[in-house]
């Protein structure tokens, strides 16, 4: 087991490595990366002093571990528009995106693991159809529009809810809504199929062999069963969840990372947008890391084997 | 779900029990071919390739008069702008239909890309073993790191807005998908008896691969590409919206979405909806297509 | 003589596909009697339908299984025509079976105690400390030391032989009339094996309940019980007392069994096989199944399928070599 972890963390920081790499790499390719960091209009001698400063008038390897460097220290640059440190612009910001990825996940797996457990028990009945259909909607329905329809049905027509900003628990409802609505329907699917396995195993035939009432089988051993993978995905999802949040933190206004994002890329702040980029990757890679290793502890396969 | 009469008279078992009601025969021939998905596409494919004759106006020069028309089943409406009008003037109906090209043109070549792309790679990984496997396969953990989209945002930031760039960045981004599934499937193929005899008939290398087990992988991976039609998509939707994707004036429905984001408190909704239902109606399309694939080119699913 | 525990007349249960074409004829027209205490073996190829067999009796059938024919009687009453409120009742404390594998019948999430002290729960509404007692009471009766200790433990703490002596145990709980053990030992280790076969053998003698041992593997047979009932392609080929089967086996199929069993003091090298196929259970040939490869089939047994003929005391058999007597 021990070589096991010691592999997944060597892959997440090649990663991380990798991701650093990519992002410098681009940036010098596509571009004067001085300019970049600069104010836009900026002079030479402000050029100079920027190419200073991230030793961009160094030899190209010397200047990634300089940025690597930088990196690590927590430099991050500084951010052309809001004029204070990125990170502390991105921290300042994450509390809202989770607690937006937060209720859109508890929405998402309110929704999706009953229609999904009851789709696997009502199997190829209406019901199962039905679900099917969410799940493809789901899937086809990108998050922005249905954000988008939300607004339109909700608080210009009906005007019972607000459309942008974070006043009240009431501007949380539509961009959580919209946010989880895809994850809604990957975590029906994950429900429906885990509980299709678990209702074939044997143990579950023992409880009906034990005379046990159905309700009794599904509720008491089944369920159990059959959410374990689910509530997995889903702790890997929530991170997935503030990455992606992008989208749907610009359509309602709310102030998390993803409308960072979205403002660092319209105002053209680099160090805003390469920050939200690395931060994402890193908590994304993270929780991956996290999961894995839990998982060596759980399975026994991984704990005693190879 | 047993009653009292568990027991139907064996006589006449096979007459009764499983007549097919009229509405289960129906549900079964709408199962068998995917009318709705396939009707979609060809109207798609359609429209992109008659563009020019279709459409009535020229999408990307509007008349600032007619500014913020509606469509012609409002009040102020008028069938000249069937759709509506934009904030520049510009006909929504044309560039519905010209932006069907740009989404065809995306979705269709970046699936395209990034499958061949992550096809030879994954054949290559899985066949030849080695260090070519692990450098692959690492190069793969590494890419899946990241969450698709952010990345993109990220190629997307550095790099010029653009049809081809979006492209580009789409293979780059997800030609993983297909080398991991690929890999595993030749893996398995390695072991079967004619590749082995071909090795020992002394074929070379490259063309085992080509001849034996590209075939056998095309299944897959064009169960891949269909699925990624859509993904691809909403992804170049979502680059466009972002301000980093194609840009305009180009009618791309990711782009449209965004301009008109701002008109929705104005009351303008067909600025938004008429994109989004359009995006929505494709990769909805493609998605039930590549389902309905998946499941007609596995002999075993077939059967449930 | 007082009625027989278990009586079943003509039982037939068929699958049929999800497009309604093709119909497999799982079971079809079995019949057989089993008395309190007694143990009948159950043998066949797989496929022949004795686990299907065993299903129908507690109806639990998978959804594309049917019981189109027939009638099972237990201690006085039809089981096909309870509703399914009613079986649930029968089930866990008037009949009860042990499945095939030992760790794949317990739910990981939940204790041993648990486990064994749910069917006393919901048929005999049990709790508390006389739950507890009766748990260690049968964790003792199947020979599990430390009681107290094991029941808080989960089944993936356990060894396999512990595990299917634990199935055991959840099996005999609330005291059944009958017990199905479908292959229990099959994926038990050799040594393991004998001493489980002597504790449910234990078991029997105290408490006087009926077993019906479903296997392939006849020398358990021999040792376990006292009738047996031959299966082939779905049907009953031959029933008999266990003495009378291994020394005067009427059917041909029961004859290929006993020979292809190797035994020690074989001389001969070549291991001795049943020529043919499995039969396929969707297409079966006119006549007596077993007809295509049976070496003394003749003429007839390729057009008919043959009715069952009395061959001795007990002693039937369906096979048109026995019709003359």
């Amino acid at each position: 087991m021990q070589g096991y972890i010691i592999r997944r963390v060597l892959y997440a920081i090649v990663s991380l490595i990798l991701l650093s790499i990519t992002i410098f790499s681009l940036v010098r390719i596509t571009g004067d990366p001085a300019v970049l960091m600069a104010e836009p209009g900026a002079k030479e001698e402000d050029l100079q002093a920027i190419r200073r400063e991230f030793g961009l008038d160094k030899p190209i390897v010397l200047q990634y571990f300089v940025f690597a460097k930088n990196l690590l220290k927590g430099d991050f640059g500084k951010s052309i528009y809001y004029r204070i440190p990125a990170l502390d612009l991105y921290i300042q910001r994450l509390p809202a995106s989770i607690l937006l990825a937060t209720v859109a996940m508890t929405i998402s797996l309110l929704i999706g693991i009953p229609v999904g457990i009851f789709s696997a028990v009502r199997v190829n009945t209406w019901f199962d159809n039905f679900g099917k259909i969410f799940a493809i909607l789901g899937l086809s329905l990108p998050s922005f529009w249905v954000g988008l329809i939300l607004i339109l049905t909700l608080s210009v027509y009906l005007n019972w809810l607000p459309s942008s900003g974070a006043e009240s628990w009431k501007s949380l409802i539509m961009p959580a809504f919209s946010l989880g609505w895809v994850f809604t329907a990957a975590h029906m699917r994950l429900a429906r199929s885990a509980m299709l396995e678990v209702l074939g195993s044997e143990y579950i035939k023992l409880a009906r062999i034990k005379g046990l009432s159905e309700r009794l089988v599904i509720l008491k051993h089944a369920f159990k069963n059959a959410v374990i993978p689910v509530l997995t995905l889903a702790g890997i999802n929530l991170v997935l969840m503030v990455n992606v949040a992008v989208v749907v933190e610009s359509v309602f206004a709310w102030p998390g990372v993803g409308r960072l994002l979205f403002e660092g890329i319209s105002f053209r702040d680099f160090p805003v947008v390469q920050t939200t980029l690395l931060m994402g990757g890193v908590m994304f890679v993270g929780v991956n890391l996290i999961v894995d290793i839990l998982y060596a502890y759980i399975d026994p396969r991984i704990r005693y084997g190879n | 779900m047993e009653t009292s009469q568990a027991v139907a008279t064996g006589d006449t078992f096979a007459a009764q029990s499983f007549e097919l009601t009229r509405w289960r025969k129906v549900a079964l021939v709408l199962q068998r071919v995917p009318i709705f998905p396939l009707l979609i596409l060809a109207t798609l494919i359609f429209t992109a390739a008659a563009a020019d004759f279709l459409a009535p106006h020229n999408p990307e020069v509007g008349n600032l008069r007619y500014r913020y028309r509606p469509p012609v089943w409002q009040d102020k409406g008028s069938w000249e702008y069937v759709l509506g009008t934009d904030h520049m003037g510009r006909d929504i109906l044309s560039r519905l239909i010209f932006g069907a090209r740009i989404s065809l043109l995306v979705g269709v070549t970046a699936s395209i890309f990034a499958g061949t792309l992550g096809t030879t790679l994954g054949i290559m990984s899985g066949f030849r073993g080695g260090w070519v496997d692990q450098v692959i396969m690492r190069l793969t953990d590494a890419w899946l790191a990241l969450p698709g989209v952010t990345f993109a945002i990220l190629f997307a930031v550095l790099m010029q807005p653009g049809k081809w760039n979006i492209i580009l960045i789409l293979g780059l981004v997800y030609w993983t998908r297909y080398a991991r599934v690929i890999r595993g499937e030749v893996l398995s193929l390695k072991e079967r008896d004619y590749v082995r005899l071909a090795t020992v008939a002394g074929c070379s290398r490259a063309k085992i691969m080509w001849t034996h087990i590209l075939p056998n992988v095309a299944n897959s991976a064009i169960v891949i590409a269909t699925l990624q039609i859509g993904v691809s998509i909403i992804t170049e939707a979502t680059l466009s919206f972002l301000g980093v994707g194609v840009a305009p004036p180009e009618p791309a429905w990711g782009l449209m979405l965004a301009e008109g984001k701002s008109g929705l408190m104005a009351g303008y909704w067909w600025l938004s909806v008429l994109p989004g239902l359009c995006i929505m109606l494709v990769v909805l399309a493609a998605n039930l297509l590549g389902d309905w694939f998946r499941v007609w080119s596995d002999p075993q699913l077939r059967q449930l | 003589m007082t009625e027989p525990l278990l009586d079943i007349k003509q039982l037939r249960t068929y699958f049929v596909s999800a497009k309604g074409t093709r119909v497999v004829k799982a079971v079809d027209g079995v019949s057989f009697t089993l008395n309190e205490g007694e143990t009948m073996g159950v043998v066949g190829e797989s496929g022949s339908g004795k686990t299907v067999t065993s299903l129908s009796i507690l109806r639990l059938l998978p959804p594309a299984a049917r019981i189109v024919g027939g009638e099972i009687w237990f201690a006085g009453e039809n089981l096909l025509t309870k509703s399914e409120r009613e079986m649930q009742r029968v089930r866990g404390s008037q009949i009860t079976m042990i499945l095939q594998d030992p760790l794949m019948s317990l739910n990981p999430l939940f204790t041993i105690g648990n486990q064994i002290g749910e069917p006393l729960r919901i048929h005999r509404g049990m709790r508390g400390h006389s739950l507890t007692e009766r748990v260690k009471e049968l964790l003792r009766g199947v020979r599990i030391s430390s009681p107290e200790v094991r029941m808080r433990e989960y089944p993936h703490q356990m060894s396999g032989g512990m595990r299917q002596r634990i199935v055991g145990a959840i099996g005999i709980s609330c005291e059944p009339r009958l017990l199905i053990a479908d292959e229990p030992t099959t994926s038990l280790d050799v040594t393991i094996q004998a001493q489980y076969l002597n504790l449910l053998k234990d078991i029997q003698l105290r408490s006087g309940l009926a077993m019906i041992f479903i296997t392939h593997n006849i020398g358990i047979v021999a040792r376990m019980c006292d009738k047996v009932a031959v299966m082939y392609a779905g049907k009953l080929v031959e029933r008999a007392p266990v003495r009378t089967i291994f020394n005067q086996p009427a059917h041909p199929y029961t004859e290929a069994l006993l020979n292809a069993m190797p035994k020690l003091t074989d001389k001969t090298e070549r291991l001795w096989s049943i020529e043919g196929q499995p039969p396929d259970l969707s297409n079966l040939p006119t006549g007596c199944p077993f007809s295509p490869r049976c070496p003394k089939a003749e003429d007839r047994c390729h057009r008919e399928v043959p009715p069952e003929y009395q061959v001795g005391d007990q002693h039937f058999t369906r096979c048109w070599l026995w019709e003359r007597r």
